[in-house]
């Protein structure tokens, strides 16, 4: 039948607490057995020696664009770029047009990735009608016709009732809210972080007050309904320490970090040096906005300490004319998703992140964090029927024109990385391999 | 001495060869003091050209010069259209208002577009933060930034640093204070860079709310920079007071409280210019609110320096377009 073998690899799964050199068989789509040594007949052998051998990855945060912005990126094109970087499963953003805040839109969007998807998208809602953080989407017939999570991702909920309604509301069938924490008059419609080099640069910075200021609000909230909140993209120290709190006080919270905010500072923006540093870089325009290197150890540790549950990368492809534009004026967001892992492992091999710790920020945390079903991001026997196969130590140096994803822009293009997907299995059939580069 | 007139504007100096090899001005800290000593240097040759009875060179004739101007402008514009015609350059003036750029255009196919019909120099204004950054990334005319948002302003830096040398000799070590919305000022960010590479201790003050807040935590960029609230003890023993347009939005957003309390408070009059050095000189780049951040009579008073300001706007601006129409692109083995 249907049988594969992988042999010869490092069989590393953080959600089982399973970290052994052997070979991993898949009988009729879902793993069967994992040991030193695996004979089996009539198996597809896939060889992985050098390599990890780990769940598929779960992306919690990922715009697709589609529907309403295809110019920017597609359910085929991204999930494409997704495979390709070892995501099997990735939760989509609802700012599309129409955005999902109701279920005939939801079931819209399932129909279209039922057609185009590459891996297994499980979309995220509105948690309010039109993102506009006024009235509540309807929640139950929502997640009745599958969402896993709400978020209004882009805009902050600014208001502590509705806030407070729809943790009431999607706590009650188990769906966490899932929050961009933002408080706006603060953050002032900045466009980066706020520090020495916006002020140098002319730019208006947005404070991580302003984003600690609303991860304690909603931290607050929780506490009063015990439901369950995801605060994502978080970025600053003092957020984390919130959180750490939170957490100690056995509050529902679970929080993620993205690859960038791990990798990068807000020098990537101009640099303190403007005269060698290549300024007003659109590329390293997100938000929220890369902070500084404080920060950036904060979340490191955070990470480590397994106060982070998952690293998403918020890939938010555009346009390539979108971005050629004055810094104010051009969009945020950027394409991450195919350095996503090369940062991680970047980053471990300088023991900067913990390796087990990392590589469960990608499979079993997001899978928790979420509540998605039994086997996604773990390598359990009968269960899961995704995994990814990586080189950890393969040096490339990113081109991002050559990126699957329409999005273009990464502040990382130039960069040398360490670390690379080679095959990837979704769904019980291996889907892509990387042809060899050398 | 660097303030005094030379003959020969090309002459070396003796340490390093006085060459212009930039392609672009777009900002005062991308400059060193030998390139500021050329400058200056220069426009001490085009005040001559000025002092003429005919003040007209024909040494940039067939140069090509486009002021693009996204923000309304009076003496920028017009100061580098004169020192363009000055020369006997062929000068363009585009308005945003005016020109495809209300049809949409980017910045860079603007930009492109001038570069291909013929433009040399490209002046820009933009009130964007790193407008003419992005623009010379896409032209290989010469661009000058004109001002781009809250970013920088450096010819209006040069001719400032140009008119305190002329009145008060060298920078190093004299007091410069700044005055009013540093926050949002190009004219301040560029005036900083310029006057620590010249050596000038530097005070900013202003209201909290209009002052940086980082720029102490540079100290190893920043040590001769000092940030006040207090205008007293800004003006104290200062050999320049540098006052900055009040933009009277601020007090909208609640920057301020309101205009009252801004001029009770940081107001360069007769009473609070007395705090200053007798023989300190009073500059703002203007356009004045005459009775907000300056009095009517400290701007046409005799410690002013405002209106040498705008003529040598027009000398500095010719040297510039000197240095870049005759630039060595050639560059020594």
């Amino acid at each position: 039948m249907n049988n594969i073998l992988i042999r010869g690899g490092r069989i590393f799964d953080p959600g089982n607490q399973l970290d052994l050199y052997g070979d991993l068989l898949m009988v009729n789509g879902f793993v069967s057995e994992i040991s030193q040594h695996i004979e089996a007949k009539n198996a597809q052998i896939i060889p992985a020696e050098g390599c990890i051998v780990t769940a598929g990855f779960i992306d919690l945060h990922c715009h697709l664009r589609e529907p309403g912005f295809e110019q920017k990126g597609t359910i085929a094109s991204e999930t494409k770029a997704a495979l390709e970087s070892g995501f099997t499963t990735i939760c989509s953003m609802p700012n599309t047009d129409p955005t999902p805040d109701n279920a005939s839109a939801l079931q819209g969007l399932k129909e279209k990735i039922l057609s185009d998807s590459h891996i297994r998208v499980l979309p995220v809602a509105a948690t309010t009608q039109g993102r506009a953080g006024l009235i509540l989407s309807e929640i139950s017939e929502l997640v009745a016709a599958g969402c896993v999570a709400f978020s209004d991702d882009g805009n902050p909920i600014e208001s502590g009732l509705i806030m407070r309604r729809a943790l009431e509301t999607a706590g009650s069938l188990g769906i966490p809210i899932a929050e961009h924490s933002d408080d706006p008059s603060l953050s002032n419609n900045g466009v980066m972080n706020e520090g020495y080099i916006s002020e140098r640069l002319g730019l208006i910075g947005q404070p991580s007050a302003a984003e600690t200021s609303a991860v304690a609000r909603n931290i607050e909230i929780c506490a009063l309904t015990k439901a369950p909140l995801h605060l994502m993209h978080l970025t600053s120290a003092r957020s984390l320490e919130l959180v750490a709190d939170a957490k100690a006080a056995g509050l529902p919270i679970t929080c993620e970090v993205t690859p960038s905010h791990l990798y990068l500072t807000e020098d990537a923006v101009g640099g303190d040096n403007l005269v060698n540093e290549p300024a007003y870089d659109t590329a390293a325009k997100i938000n929220p906005p890369l902070r500084s290197e404080a920060d950036r150890q904060a979340l490191l540790a955070g990470v480590n300490a397994g106060i982070i549950d998952a690293i998403a990368t918020d890939h938010a492809p555009h346009a390539s004319e979108e971005k050629l534009q004055e810094f104010s004026k051009a969009p945020f967001g950027i394409s991450c998703l195919e350095t996503a892992l090369a940062t991680i492992t970047t980053l471990t091999n300088r023991g900067e992140l913990d390796f087990e710790a990392a590589l469960k920020a990608l499979t079993a945390g997001p899978a928790a964090a979420f509540r998605l079903q039994e086997g996604l991001g773990k390598l359990t026997p009968n269960l899961s029927k995704d995994v990814t196969i990586f080189d950890a130590n393969e040096q490339w140096i990113v081109d991002a024109h050559q990126f699957t994803s329409m999005g273009k822009n990464s502040p990382l293009h130039g960069y040398e990385l360490t670390g690379r997907v080679k095959k990837v299995i979704y769904d019980g059939i291996l889907s892509w391999s990387r042809e060899s580069t050398t | 001495m660097p303030t005094q007139s030379k003959s020969d504007k090309s002459e070396p100096t003796k340490s390093e060869p006085a060459i212009w090899l930039r392609k672009d001005l777009l900002d005062t800290a991308d400059l060193n003091l030998a390139d500021f000593n050329l400058i200056f240097e220069t426009t001490d040759a085009m005040i001559e050209v000025r002092e003429r009875p005919i003040a007209r060179t024909t040494t940039l004739r067939g140069t090509t010069l486009a002021t693009l101007f996204y923000e309304n402008s009076t003496r920028t514009r017009a100061s580098f259209e004169i020192a363009g015609k000055a020369l006997g350059a062929d000068v363009v003036n585009l308005s945003a208002s005016q020109s495809s750029v209300g049809k949409g255009e980017s910045l860079i196919d603007t930009v492109r577009t001038l570069e291909a019909i013929g433009a040399d120099i490209l002046v820009l204004r933009h009130p964007l933060s790193g407008a003419s950054t992005l623009a010379s990334k896409y032209t290989n005319a010469s661009v000058i930034n004109a001002g781009d948002g809250m970013h920088a302003h450096p010819t209006q830096a040069l001719l400032d640093l140009f008119t305190i040398k002329q009145h008060l000799g060298e920078l190093s070590g004299r007091k410069i204070v700044i005055v009013g919305d540093i926050l949002h000022s190009r004219v301040a960010r560029s005036n900083i860079w310029a006057l620590l590479t010249l050596g000038a201790q530097i005070t900013l003050c202003g209201p909290a709310t209009l002052l940086p807040k980082y720029f102490t935590q540079h100290k190893s960029d920043l040590q001769n920079v000092t940030v006040t609230t207090n205008l007293k003890t800004a003006l104290s023993n200062a050999d320049v007071v540098m006052t900055l347009r009040l933009q009277k939005e601020r007090q909208r957003n609640s920057i301020i409280p309101s205009l009252s309390e801004y001029i009770r408070n940081y107001q360069i009059n007769n009473d609070t210019i007395a705090l200053a050095k007798s023989t300190a000189i009073v500059m703002h780049p203007g356009p004045v609110n005459a009775g907000f951040e300056i009095s009517q009579e400290v701007a046409e008073g005799k410690q002013s320096v405002i209106s040498a300001q705008v003529t040598n706007g027009v000398a500095i601006r010719m040297a510039l377009l000197y240095l870049f129409a005759t630039r060595t692109t050639d560059f020594p083995a």
